[in-house]
């Protein structure tokens, strides 16, 4: 057996950006067949523009992020805001079990493609609306960005130094905010194969990033505590921290979490002279004395690169891993070994690298089997072949700008 | 009563501290049947860990394992024992899925690699969650979650914002790296649920939290082999998001496409500066924005952030502030969609948790309070696993369970 866990589910997809079409990247990493919805009016905005990569791509078909977004994706031309655009889309819901869409909340019921309109299309279907602040509420038809789901669920003011301002937090959130969207889908349709029945689901991508941290948020609820941010710094650890290594920019984190990694740790360094005064003796004074602590680990790091810091620490069985950067992980050997970047062909800008789908399934693995598709690449297998549409009718919507 | 997303699954849990425990958390919140396994006498690692009710350590009252643990089953139980592994073997037999996040040397010693537990249940899904997979020159490292999220190149790439290089890294938050980990792996494993109802098929599934963590980064990662950029957690002057500082605390300024400009523009009054050259369009606005920070700060100085959002939100500009956990708590728009429930524990109390970020129509989410340390040995023994009382005290003095 060598097909996807979800071969044999269709998914069709109307959003755009980065949270909901890797939503249905997920899906496809294990096998379903995703149709990606666009039109000349509505294109998704990473064929042309990435903020975040501060990247600006001509055309539709040569930006490297959408490829990364939209691996294993067929991909349609249709004008939703044009009624035969929506009744061609129902058509394609017909022969599908889930809709993915990340309108704003209310868009999709104006264009007549509102759950309630297309479950009488197809009575099981799986609908996912995900949206900045979810369906309901008076903000739900606020629109929002990665950097704000960070800003509102309390992440960016909790992460960052101590002395410094709150952090801004990117594509790492949109894609956490997807996976979490891509799990209750999945959900779904484990309680549809057993029931047969379909659903309507509501995702506040603000609330995908609170409940990350729901630790603190009960520190709140049940003590009143209004915890701040405080670096790479533990409630009791110490050391727990990066520390400066031989190298421009290297770095190596360290954390130690009792008695015994502490004494394996100093033995590891040489047993220096300042580890054996009384300052440092457990963990409470360790943590008492952290950043003299911190600046004296440094005197050891800062005469090894991380990579020797990380493999002397492991050996004496004290955690401990390099802070890597993007070149640092792409030339690794662990993830060499382990297959972490594979390479994709794309028809018009070539060979690119991929990050490999993360998990290792022993039955059903996750594949990426092809590049991100063309605008409108597959309008002639799905109009044509899927729903058997004739060259007459798809000619006269092209004509009609129905399908553009 | 509405059935449950996930009800029938019968979920076995030998994991500590965040990732495992939060990846079931997700499957227990939606109806699976959990049953946890912790070491005798000390139980989860969450347990000493605080935050804790009244700020009084108690092994039954950490925010954060009550948190992570909502909806289970909690039994006792000491694997390394003789009778402990004949125990957890009939448990993976009754199981349809073990989540497990021992070191894979801890795993071998134990003989619960998954070839020698599919003998048992060969229809079984075992996930097993581990800071570097199973495979590769650093699987036997010992990390903790600061050295995953640093492993990852998180700490270069995801908490953007540094003004310079001589500080460290840093790290996201609090555990919250961790648990993102939790959620790509309970992803997973839903998905190798579906086809074994069908077909039956069991299988192994290695997570490994770096790559896990590295899945969320993927674009800025690929920068590197594409573009031959390396990201870094220094603050990019053409970013078109920041942060300033505002009347009552801190703002994001989001301008990035034309609308956006116009809308922060018109809230602003639209300000003569606005009409420079070097403002007209994207690429020369992302080339300019420390100009553009320069002159937004002063206004933002004498707005406050909800002035800022709302008004931002008619006019097309999303700023955001940046909501303090507090603020985060009392967000009215958390309260309409009912985000923070309360669940009632035995020790811990009427508390109020974040729920979760989603809502399925025809089988709602429910919370339920964590397990007590032991609190289903009787249940799991005795009903379940058909032990005499007499067996269980003994085990019970013999520290098996």
């Amino acid at each position: 057996m060598n097909r996807g866990a979800l071969e044999g589910i269709r998914v069709v997809d109307s959003s755009t950006a980065w949270a909901g079409p890797f939503v249905s990247e997920l899906m496809a990493l294990m096998g379903a067949e995703v149709i990606k919805v666009e039109s000349m009016k509505r294109l998704d905005h990473s064929r042309v523009i990435s903020l975040s990569t501060r990247q600006r791509f001509t055309g539709t078909d040569q930006s490297s992020v959408f490829n990364d977004l939209n691996f294993n994706k067929l991909d349609v031309k249709i004008n939703l805001s044009e009624p035969k655009g929506a009744e061609l889309l129902k058509r394609l819901v017909k022969v599908s079990d889930v809709v993915i869409q990340n309108f704003r909340p209310g868009v999709m019921d104006r264009l007549g493609l509102g759950y309630e309109a297309l479950k009488e299309v197809k009575a099981d279907i799986i609908y996912l609306s995900s949206s900045a602040r979810g369906a309901e509420g008076p903000e739900r038809s606020y629109v929002g960005y990665a950097p704000s789901f960070a800003a509102h669920g309390g992440l960016s003011y909790l992460t960052g130094y101590a002395d410094g301002m709150p952090a801004m937090m990117m594509g790492e959130i949109d894609l956490i905010s997807a996976t979490t969207s891509a799990f209750a889908v999945v959900a779904a349709l484990n309680h549809r194969q057993r029931t047969g029945e379909g659903q309507y689901i509501t995702v506040s991508s603000s609330e995908t990033i609170a409940v990350l941290i729901g630790d603190v948020l009960l520190d709140y609820t049940m003590n009143g505590r209004v915890q701040f941010r405080d670096g790479n710094r533990d409630e009791i650890m110490a050391p727990h921290n990066c520390y400066r290594c031989k190298g421009d920019d290297k770095w190596v984190s360290i954390a130690i979490s009792n008695d015994e990694e502490w004494r394996a740790f100093i033995d590891a360094i040489g047993n220096p002279d300042w580890a054996k005064g009384e300052r440092f003796q457990d963990t409470y004074l360790r943590k008492e004395n952290e950043e003299e602590l911190d600046r004296l680990i440094t005197q050891w790091t800062i005469s090894h690169t991380h990579y020797e810091a990380t493999e002397i620490l492991q050996r004496a069985g004290v955690a401990a891993a390099p802070s890597f950067n993007s070149e640092e992980l792409y030339n690794d050997p662990h993830l060499k070994e382990r297959g972490g970047y594979i390479e994709v062909e794309h028809p018009v800008i070539g060979k690119k690298a991929a990050f490999a789908p993360s998990w290792k399934f022993s039955k059903t693995p996750a594949k990426i089997t092809r590049h991100a598709p063309l605008f409108g690449e597959h309008d002639d297998y799905v109009f044509g072949e899927l729903l058997e549409m004739s060259q007459e009718e798809i000619k006269a919507l092209i004509d009609e700008k129905v399908i553009d | 009563m509405s059935e449950k997303a996930l009800e029938g699954t019968k979920v076995l849990e030998y994991a500590s501290f965040i990732s495992g425990p939060y990846c079931s958390k997700l499957l227990a919140d939606l109806g699976a049947e959990v049953i946890k396994i912790e070491r005798t006498g000390v139980g989860d690692e969450a347990r000493r860990r605080g935050p804790f009710l009244g700020d009084i350590p108690h092994p039954e009252r950490s925010g954060l394992f009550l948190y992570l643990n909502t909806n289970k089953k909690g039994i006792t139980l000491d694997p390394e024992t003789q009778t402990g592994r004949k125990i957890f073997l009939e448990l993976v037999r009754w199981a349809d899925i073990l989540i497990e996040d021992k070191p894979p040397k801890e795993m071998e010693e134990l003989g619960f690699t998954y070839d020698k537990l599919k003998e048992i249940n060969p229809q079984l899904i075992m996930t097993s969650i581990t800071p570097f997979g199973q495979t590769g020159p650093y699987r036997d490292y010992k990390a903790y979650p600061l050295n995953v999220v640093h492993g990852a190149g998180s700490g270069y790439l995801a908490p953007g914002g540094s003004q310079n290089l001589e500080r460290e890294p840093v790290k996201s938050t609090s555990f919250s790296d961790d648990a993102a980990c939790g959620i790509s792996a309970a992803f997973a494993t839903i998905c190798a649920l579906l086809p074994r109802w069908s077909t039956g098929v069991g299988q192994y599934i290695d997570v490994s939290k770096q790559e896990a963590l590295m899945a969320m980064d993927q674009v800025e990662l690929c920068q590197y082999p594409n573009e031959g950029k390396v990201a870094s957690r220094k603050v990019d002057p053409r970013m078109a998001i920041r942060v300033t500082p505002c009347k009552d605390g801190d703002m994001m300024i989001i301008a990035m496409d034309d609308r956006q400009w116009k809308g922060l523009v018109s809230m602003m009054d639209e300000p003569e500066w606005t009409k420079d050259e070097i403002f007209k369009d994207i690429l020369s606005r992302m080339q300019h924005m420390g100009e553009m920070l320069k002159n937004v700060a002063p206004w933002a100085m004498q707005h406050t952030r909800d002035e800022m959002y709302h008004t931002g939100q008619e006019r097309g500009a999303p700023v955001a502030p940046i909501r303090s956990i507090e603020e985060a708590a009392n967000w009215q728009q958390f309260k309409e969609r009912d985000f923070f429930v309360e669940i009632d524990h035995p020790k811990a109390g009427r508390i109020s948790y974040p729920s979760a970020p989603y809502k399925l129509s025809k089988t709602p989410w429910e919370g339920g309070a964590a397990p007590l340390l032991g609190q289903h040995n009787e249940e799991v023994y005795s009903t379940l696993l058909g032990y005499s009382k007499e067996d269980i005290v003994m085990m019970r003095e013999a520290g098996v369970i």
